[in-house]
């Protein structure tokens, strides 16, 4: 067992664990944030999809040991402080990004990421960053529209602020 | 009355949950004392047990119990059944070799992943690492895993009992001398050998159960990633464990997708409700995502020959398609009935043909249980057909819309028209199938499409454009109806509205709900008809103690027969309120008129509103003599007919020459699935479905080895689309409502998959005849290697 300390959206963890525990079942068995979904073993679904110290990972990729010392943002902790939503989940709902909800998660915390670092994209763009995160319900249509509204919503809520 | 909410893009009320990560599916429920369950697996596909050791295993820490097929076989628990009887043509029954939870010694393996035995222990890891340590000596045994070889001569057997592998044989349509000699006479005949290729359903939730047995309440609890809580029960109590039904409760909690492949009662769920039972505390199992492309049931996989005769100007004179379908191993729950009652029965398209005659067989092989899949048999009628019709225009040098044209049934309305009777027994209900051709042509603007067609092939650019026009049978269905061909259950649903003193509404629906959205469609339903706001309706479902009964979701059924029932029961509820509310205003029933949540004595403005009626029915000190108390009615909907939506998908793509590459570049879908309650919910069920559809024809397919491996079991070798291979979708839609139900809905969850393959083969097709490479057809998917190939012959 090794001990590992963490910083999950905005609360310090403290646990013993197995060397060989992902860092996901650890969020999901050990902290039961059961937003953080497992949709398969080879890290290509995304479901999995967490920020670790402001990027985003998947957290099936990586062991919990190798998360000690880090901060990590789940989709339970990725609305603003003070907000209710974040402006993705507000995208989703708004724009049917949506169905069944189960790669949801990981796909809002992929294009929280890429909106950080693109937050003016084209579609084509959109569609690229999210090839990582496999969605099986919506043929990614309203998912482009959703991560589009959130975009438009970011750059109005700035002009707000500035 | 008013609709406020039908016909609205109401955004869904089920989404906060989802969005913040609060969806609750199988997988995230922990219970007390709960133990985890990981399966012993046949490495081989066809393969005899010869021993198991567990003497290693069942020393690895953590470990509970281990149970194997011996144990089972013990119990006399026989396996899983099927849920529908085909008959042979002769009359004879189906061959239906059991399908048991664990295979016993001296037993074989029939697909790979077959379990032999399961290893319950504290933790998963702990589980997974005492399953490695039990011992299996096999004798690895010959396999079959292509439908066509399997009835061949010498081919492996994968049962005793059902020599050349066939399960049924089956017919339907006109007589085959007749069809024979339509086809002889036809002044061209379009012939087409091809494969309709196996796939993998993929819902990203894996399938996952949680079986808990309370001794202290003699009760048992299954958690289960299903589309269908009620059916699973009835499946389970009945015909695998011969539990007491009123003992055991079903929950299908928030589950992540299904497509088909969570309709069916799967061994693992039993497995763990039994072995609950033995180690008296909770079990759960969840699949790897490997177990998942292994062991949840395929799709499609049909090797088909098909021939379309036609008459000296283009009139379809007769159709004749030969066709074997891989079942798979063992017989799944809906197995049977996708390649006879919901495929055959579609060859009519939307066709006058007066001559058609299907031949199929159903082969058992090697391989896991082929069953319903997004579409289940609609989309490989549609397949054979529209390949059929856009060939057979380019073979005659006629237009592919034209040609569709002058073949299609006249438009009927079902009400002040009869319905349409096809030669392969289903009625059509209504249908205007010029009417979305015609929206399709426009929106593409065909008129330009073939000059530019010409320049691009001038310029080394091979464009192309594939039509589809679909019709199917969805709604299902009617209970005498699919009785007759061989359903051994009903296929009606069940609801309930339950009116609260204070008049809010629980609806408890036995539909379920795996990402279409019910919770806000059902309530936008019942909100209007009551005319209540939306938030006072909660919709209830997925859980066997709650809702009386239910044949659950799949088909594209929910609406059409589970919100018939729901519009059943609140038409019950109406007439009774009438009835205190006649009281209350002293007046005649029939003096009042309801709209707007109240009663209204006509031509006055005296009213007692819904709220009241409801508080009355429950505090009923001033109130009708002879009236029971209460407000509360379950209903039953049987529906009277399929229902059939019909549409018209284009796809335009673009081959490069040099690699053979096809990129889509446009997707259009002009579908009619009658009226729409909440369009935006429609269309993502259309986006969804073509997104599977175009993922057959360009990606995806199940690849087994001539021993049985899958080989690409996994999603770094299964290419299921991602959001950089499709488009934006173009929609638009018709709407002819169901004249046989009372929301004149049909249903949308599998017109995108239904229409969409044949239209992007279609167009590969036709870019290839434009530039001078005139191919009938490229096997599926239409990978860049296949294309290329295709274009060097």
């Amino acid at each position: 067992m090794a001990k590992i300390t963490v910083k999950v959206n905005g609360k310090v963890y403290s646990h013993e664990v197995e060397p060989r525990l992902l860092l996901a079942h650890y969020l999901r068995e050990v902290l039961s944030l059961t937003g953080t979904h497992i949709g398969c073993d080879t890290s290509s679904c995304g479901s999995c999809t967490i920020h670790l110290d402001g990027q985003s990972v998947k957290s099936c990729s990586m062991l919990a040991v190798q998360a000690d010392g880090c901060e990590i943002t789940t989709i339970e902790g990725l609305a603003p402080s003070g907000s209710e939503l974040h402006p993705l989940q507000e995208g989703f709902k708004e724009c049917h990004g949506l169905q069944c909800g189960f790669c949801t998660t990981g796909m809002i915390m992929s294009a929280a990421d890429f909106l950080q670092s693109n937050p003016d994209p084209s579609e084509e763009q959109i569609r690229h960053a999210l090839e990582g995160n496999f969605c099986r319900c919506t043929g990614y249509h309203n998912i482009v529209k959703s991560v589009q509204w959130a975009a438009q919503k970011m750059k109005e809520d700035k002009a707000v602020t500035a | 009355m008013s609709n406020k909410y039908i016909g609205q893009s109401v955004r869904r009320t089920e989404d906060k949950r989802y969005i913040t990560g609060k969806g609750r599916y199988t997988d995230d429920i922990k219970l007390v004392g709960m133990t985890h369950a990981s399966f012993v697996r046949s490495p081989y596909a066809h393969a005899r047990v010869i021993s198991i050791d567990l003497s290693a295993a069942q020393n690895m820490p953590g470990v509970v119990a281990i149970f194997t097929g011996d144990d089972i076989k013990a119990t006399g628990i026989v396996g899983v059944p099927t849920g529908w009887q085909v008959n042979f043509k002769n009359g004879d029954t189906m061959k239906e070799p059991p399908h048991p939870l664990l295979i016993a010694t001296g037993s074989t393996s029939k697909h790979i992943g077959d379990p032999v035995a399961v290893v319950i222990a504290e933790t998963y890891a702990a589980a997974v690492d005492a399953s490695e340590a039990v011992e299996v000596e096999w004798e690895e045994l010959d396999a079959v895993t292509d439908p066509f070889k399997a009835a061949q001569e010498g081919a492996a057997l994968v049962h005793a009992d059902a020599p050349g592998n066939l399960a049924f044989d089956w017919e339907l349509g006109n007589p085959l001398s007749e069809v024979d000699e339509a086809i002889a006479q036809s002044a061209h005949v379009t012939s087409l050998e091809f494969v309709n290729q196996r796939m993998i359903p993929n819902a990203i939730e894996p399938r996952a159960y949680i079986g808990h047995y309370e001794e202290h309440i003699d009760k048992y609890t299954l958690y289960t990633s299903t589309q269908n809580p009620h059916l699973i029960r009835l499946l389970m109590c009945a015909f695998v464990l011969g539990l007491p039904e009123h003992k055991v409760r079903v929950l299908g909690p928030d589950v992540g997708g299904g497509f088909g492949s969570k309709i069916f009662h799967y061994t693992e769920e039993a497995l763990v409700t039994w072995a609950s039972k033995q180690i008296n505390r909770p079990i759960k199992w969840t699949e790897t995502r490997s177990e998942a492309f292994m062991l949840d049931a395929h799709g499609r996989d049909h090797v088909t020959k098909a021939e379309m005769g036609f008459d000296a100007d283009g009139n379809v004179q007769a159709l004749r398609i030969k066709t074997y379908a891989n079942l798979g191993a063992y017989l799944s729950t809906f197995a049977p009935a996708v390649p006879t009652y919901l495929h055959g029965t579609l060859l009519q398209g939307l066709y006058t043909t007066p001559k058609i005659h299907i031949d199929l067989c159903g082969m058992f092989t090697h391989t896991v249980a082929v069953d319903a899949y997004r579409g289940a048999g609609r989309p490989e009628a549609t397949y054979l057909l529209e390949r059929l019709m856009d060939l057979a225009a380019l073979e005659m040098g006629k237009d592919p819309v034209q040609l569709r044209k002058q073949n299609f049934i006249p438009a009927f309305n079902g009400v002040s028209e009869p319905g349409y009777q096809t030669q392969v027994a289903l009625q059509y209900d209504s249908g205007n199938y010029q009417g979305v051709l015609d929206r399709g042509v426009e929106m593409l603007g065909y008129e330009n499409f073939r000059q530019m067609q010409r320049e691009a092939a001038q310029n080394g650019k091979l464009l192309g454009v594939g039509f589809s026009t679909y019709v199917e049978a969805c709604g299902i269905a009617p209970s005498a109806v699919v009785g007759a061909l061989g359903a051994r259950a009903g296929l009606y649903e069940s609801a309930q509205v339950r009116v609260q003193p204070t008049g809010k509404v629980s609806v408890y629906s036995g539909s379920h709900s795996h990402g279409q959205g019910h919770e806000t469609t059902f309530a936008q339903v019942v909100a209007d008809k009551l005319g209540i706001p939306m938030e006072d309706v909660d919709i209830i479902h997925g859980d066997s103690d709650a809702v009386a009964f239910g044949m659950g979701t799949y088909g594209s059924r929910s609406l059409a027969v589970g919100g018939s029932a729901i519009v059943k029961s609140i038409e019950k509820v109406l007439e009774k309120g009438a009835k205190i509310a006649a009281h209350k205003l002293e007046c005649a029933e029939g003096d009042l008129e309801y709209a707007e949540g109240k009663w209204t004595v006509k031509g006055t403005d005296q009213s007692v509103s819904f709220g009241d009626v409801a508080l009355t029915a429950y505090v009923p000190h001033v109130y009708p003599q002879g009236l029971e108390p209460g407000l509360d009615f379950s209903s039953f909907y049987d529906p009277a007919n399929f229902t059939y939506p019909f549409g018209c998908h284009i796809a335009v793509v673009e081959v490069d020459t040099e690699t053979g590459k096809v990129t889509l570049k446009r997707f259009i879908a002009v579908d009619d699935v009658g009226n729409v309650v909440n369009p935006m919910i429609v269309d993502g069920q259309i986006h969804g479905g073509l997104a599977q559809g175009i993922g057959q024809a360009l990606l995806e397919g199940a690849i087994y080895d001539e021993n049985g491996q899958l080989i690409n079991g996994s999603y770094m070798d299964y290419a299921m689309p991602r959001a950089d291979d499709l488009p934006m979708f173009e929609l638009d839609r018709q709407e002819t409502p169901c004249p046989h139900n009372p929301l004149g809905v049909k249903g949308a969850g599998e017109a995108g998959c239904i229409g969409s393959t044949p239209a992007v083969v279609n167009a590969v097709i036709d870019a290839l005849w434009s530039g001078g490479h005139p191919v009938k057809d490229i096997r599926m998917p239409l990978t860049p290697e296949r294309v290329w190939r295709a274009m060097q012959s």
